[in-house]
């Protein structure tokens, strides 16, 4: 009765031909560009992490959560992997989850995969990590600061890409529907699935930042200032 | 520090092994955000079943069979293949020679 029904993401026939097409472009090309990219984010220490992130996001994915009366979600987990290993890999994990599901588990449709690409890996990942940077500017440079940032980021990035859904289905949709009508019924539902992927991404993150700090994406050049930031009022009173 | 961060990686995958080849089995059996709101819009039924749905795994089940021992074996297998996957390509696409522990 479990994970029996679940066609977690875009299914095919939801959107039609051209729009499938235009997003497995757009997926093709972002995934392209971040397999040169996330060289940068990439070394002997964090590839072994980002492999593992990615089968955590599968497993993560695995388990929907009742949400409301009659409804469930489950983890994105673009936002997770962003800030644990950088947003050029996350986009590398996040389509790796995703081929799998499609491919082994008929999970997301094959001709919807550059769409769930699109939604699931680009816009949660560009929209979430960019909230992410957004937030760690403003809040205070520590473990709790980069904590909220994930938070809130990753709550975020699901009506994010719900909502983009929303556009795609106003492009390409297969049904004529006011887009007012998919709009709501997609808005409500996916602002408390946010709620959920913002618990899981606090604690996860926040577990990695207890053991390995060092290896925290998003939190390097914040938590090693810290101990910098702490010794600028003594400094500060000397010169006076 | 390198011997937690193997630990760390060894208890992440088998966590990893445990929720999806167990736990997912108690999850929600409600139709998720986007199947909900598919049906209250009323697109739900354009849904198709794809190229893959002849998969011996599709639906997280081994050849349909509801039962924890199919659904675990789906799960495990989907986390294996996800590591090898994203574990392959980071791997190969990572920065050479640059010794651990440094950045």
């Amino acid at each position: 009765m479990c994970n029996k029904v679940d066609a977690v993401h875009v299914p095919d026939g939801f959107l039609d031909a051209p729009t499938s097409l235009a997003t497995g472009a757009l997926a093709a090309g972002t995934v392209a560009l971040a397999l040169r990219k996330a060289r940068t984010e990439l070394d002997d220490r964090t590839a072994p992490l980002a492999g593992l992130t990615a089968a955590f996001v599968f497993a993560g994915q695995t388990i929907n959560f009742p949400v409301a009366a009659g409804t469930s979600g489950h983890l994105i987990g673009a936002v997770l992997t962003a800030v644990l290993v950088g947003p050029w890999t996350a986009l590398l994990c996040m389509t790796a989850v995703l081929l799998v599901q499609a491919v082994v588990f008929a999970d997301g449709g094959l001709t919807a995969l550059g769409t769930n690409v699109t939604l699931l890996g680009l816009v949660a990942v560009v929209v979430g990590y960019g909230v992410f940077r957004g937030l760690t500017a403003v809040l205070p440079r520590t473990r709790t600061g980069v904590l909220a940032a994930s938070g809130g980021a990753a709550f975020l990035s699901v009506p994010a890409a719900a909502l983009t859904f929303v556009g795609l289905f106003a492009l390409g949709g297969q049904v004529d529907l006011p887009i007012g009508t998919v709009a709501s019924a997609m808005t409500g539902v996916h602002l408390l699935i946010g709620l959920g992927e913002a618990a899981i991404t606090v604690a996860v993150v926040g577990a990695v930042l207890a053991v390995r700090p060092d290896l925290v994406h998003g939190a390097r050049g914040l938590l090693s200032a810290a101990p910098l930031e702490d010794r600028r009022p003594v400094a500060a009173e000397q010169a006076r | 520090m390198k011997r937690r961060g193997r630990t760390l990686w060894i208890v992440g995958v088998l966590l990893a092994l445990v929720v999806a080849g167990f736990v997912s089995w108690y999850a929600s059996g409600s139709p998720d955000g986007l199947e909900w709101a598919a049906e209250r819009a009323g697109f739900a039924h354009t849904a198709e079943d794809g190229a893959a749905a002849g998969s011996p795994f599709a639906d997280y089940l081994w050849n349909g069979e509801e039962n924890r021992l199919s659904s675990g074996a789906a799960g495990v297998v989907g986390v294996l293949m996800t590591l090898g996957l994203a574990g392959g390509v980071t791997w190969l696409v990572r920065r050479r020679g640059v010794p651990a522990g440094e950045d």
